[in-house]
This record gives structure tokens, C-alpha cells and sequence, in this order.
């Protein structure tokens, strides 16, 4: 059996669909006998459903390293 | 004045106010505005007034909330603009979208079939808002690679690039801050 640790990171990556058939079935197996597993995994599906109902915006890095200089800049 | 390293104002920290607020505030402004464009220069003109006025803070409101302040009166300031240069402030009010008819009375609309999606748009956003108060709390490159995954959806190949990174450290850190997220946000959001 994956280690829980390995389990959690299966578990995140399949929160953006890119964890392996493999992958996803070792996942499986390992939540059949580890209620802490489970129990993240739910919690970690439900934190995708939550970024997903949120309408979430951000400024590229680009527009943030803008506004740093220009802040940097006035006096 | 330019910013310098941990230059503190007043107890204020304007060096760490990009990192910390502008997603937060972007979001706020966003809501409002609906326009990209208008919602990051709302935010970019905070951050000056902020500076500007960095002398009257008072340390009794956290500096995010003073921020928040600023920003709800450059919303304001913008549709003030935008409705002066129509010639005169315009307000409509259209208590059923879906009627032309100018003249029903507002006691055909007892039950307001609206009221509901309002409130979910307001919970929404007061999640979205959860959601970036919690990102800003995580270590910066943890908060970048969330960001850049969660929000603009970026390829894992593309970010890995970009932060020249390889892919198993990326998904260490997407973990690590989903672990923190799920720690920071309000239980009551879990509760389905």
C-alpha cells in the first residue's frame, strides 16, 4: 500500500483530473483501509467545489510586478 | 518617499501590500466594476491613496479592512464618473426584467423570484473573498503555484516552466497549500 503521503498528492492531482488510472486506483485502494485518507480526500473535493462556486480572480504577476514599481516609483 | 525593504508607516507595511492584498481587493473590485481592466486600476489607485494617506492610519482597523475602505470609495468615485460624463446620473430602476411594462406595482412582485440568486451571488462572494484572504496567508511561491493552477488554470507543463520547477515539486506544493486551505477557511463552508 502508497503511503499516506503519496495518497494526499494523488489526491490533489486528481482534483485537476491528472492523477494516472493507476495513480486514482492506488488511491482507491489506500482510502478502502485509512479513514484520515478518506476523510481528506472528501474534504479536498469539496475545497475544489468551493474554488469553483467561488468567482475567483487574480492579476497576473506581470500586472503585479507593475503595480510594485509604480508604487515604488511616486513619492 | 520610495518603498524601501520592510519599510514600515504608521504601522502600515505598503512593501508586502501587492503579495497580501491585490488579489483580495482585485476580487472586491471585480465584483463591482465587471470589468478587468477598470477593477485593476481600482486597485492599483488604492494602493496610492493608501500610501498617500498611510499618515492618518489609525491601527484600529486591520490595514486589509482600511484598504477595503479606500477601494469601496473608488468605486463609488468611478460610477460617480461614469455617470456624470452621461450628462447626469442615471438611475433606472427595473423591478422586473422581464417585463417591459413601465407601470405594474410592486405588490405583483411579493415574492421576489430574484431575492434567492442574489444571495447566492452574495455568498459567492463572500467565499471568493474567504478563499483569497486564506491564499495570502501561504507562503508566497506555495500561493503563486495555487493561483496560477486554481485560478488561471494554467497547464502544470506551462508553470513548471515559468517557475522553473519540476512537476513533483509542483504537485508538493499544490498539496501543501490545499492541506493549508482546508486548515484556513471556515468549517462552516465544508458543512454541505
Amino acid at each position: 500500500m502508497i503511503p499516506c503521503e503519496k495518497a494526499a498528492i494523488i489526491c490533489s492531482k486528481a482534483q485537476y483530473s491528472e492523477a494516472s488510472f493507476l495513480d486514482k486506483l492506488r488511491l482507491r485502494l489506500h482510502i478502502m483501509y485509512c479513514k484520515t485518507c478518506h476523510a481528506y480526500t472528501k474534504k479536498n473535493k469539496r475545497l475544489t467545489s468551493l474554488c469553483q462556486k467561488a468567482p475567483l480572480h487574480s492579476l497576473s504577476e506581470q500586472d503585479k510586478v507593475e503595480i510594485k514599481r509604480r508604487l515604488t516609483d511616486i513619492h | 518617499m520610495p518603498i524601501e525593504k520592510s519599510m514600515t508607516v504608521n504601522g502600515l507595511r505598503p512593501d508586502t501590500w501587492v503579495d497580501q492584498y491585490a488579489d483580495y481587493l482585485f476580487n472586491y473590485a471585480y465584483a463591482r466594476v465587471s470589468e478587468e481592466e477598470i477593477a485593476k486600476d481600482l486597485v492599483q489607485e488604492t494602493f496610492f491613496a493608501g500610501l498617500k494617506s498611510a499618515k492618518n492610519y489609525k491601527g484600529t482597523a486591520s490595514e486589509r479592512t482600511w484598504l477595503i475602505a479606500i477601494l469601496k470609495r473608488k468605486v463609488i468615485d468611478h460610477y460617480r464618473k461614469v455617470n456624470s460624463s452621461k450628462g447626469k446620473a442615471e438611475v433606472r430602476m427595473q423591478y422586473n426584467p422581464n417585463s417591459d411594462s413601465a407601470g405594474d406595482w410592486l405588490e405583483e412582485q411579493v415574492a421576489d423570484p430574484y431575492a434567492e440568486l442574489e444571495s447566492t451571488a452574495m455568498e459567492n462572494e463572500e467565499l471568493g473573498l474567504a478563499i483569497q484572504e486564506c491564499i495570502a496567508k501561504l507562503p508566497k511561491k506555495q500561493s503563486r503555484v495555487f493561483t496560477m493552477k486554481t485560478i488561471q488554470g494554467i497547464s502544470t507543463e506551462d508553470i513548471c516552466k515559468e517557475l522553473e520547477i519540476n512537476p513533483s515539486n509542483l504537485w508538493v506544493m499544490i498539496h501543501r497549500a490545499r492541506t493549508a486551505l482546508m486548515g484556513c477557511l471556515n468549517e462552516n463552508w465544508f458543512e454541505t
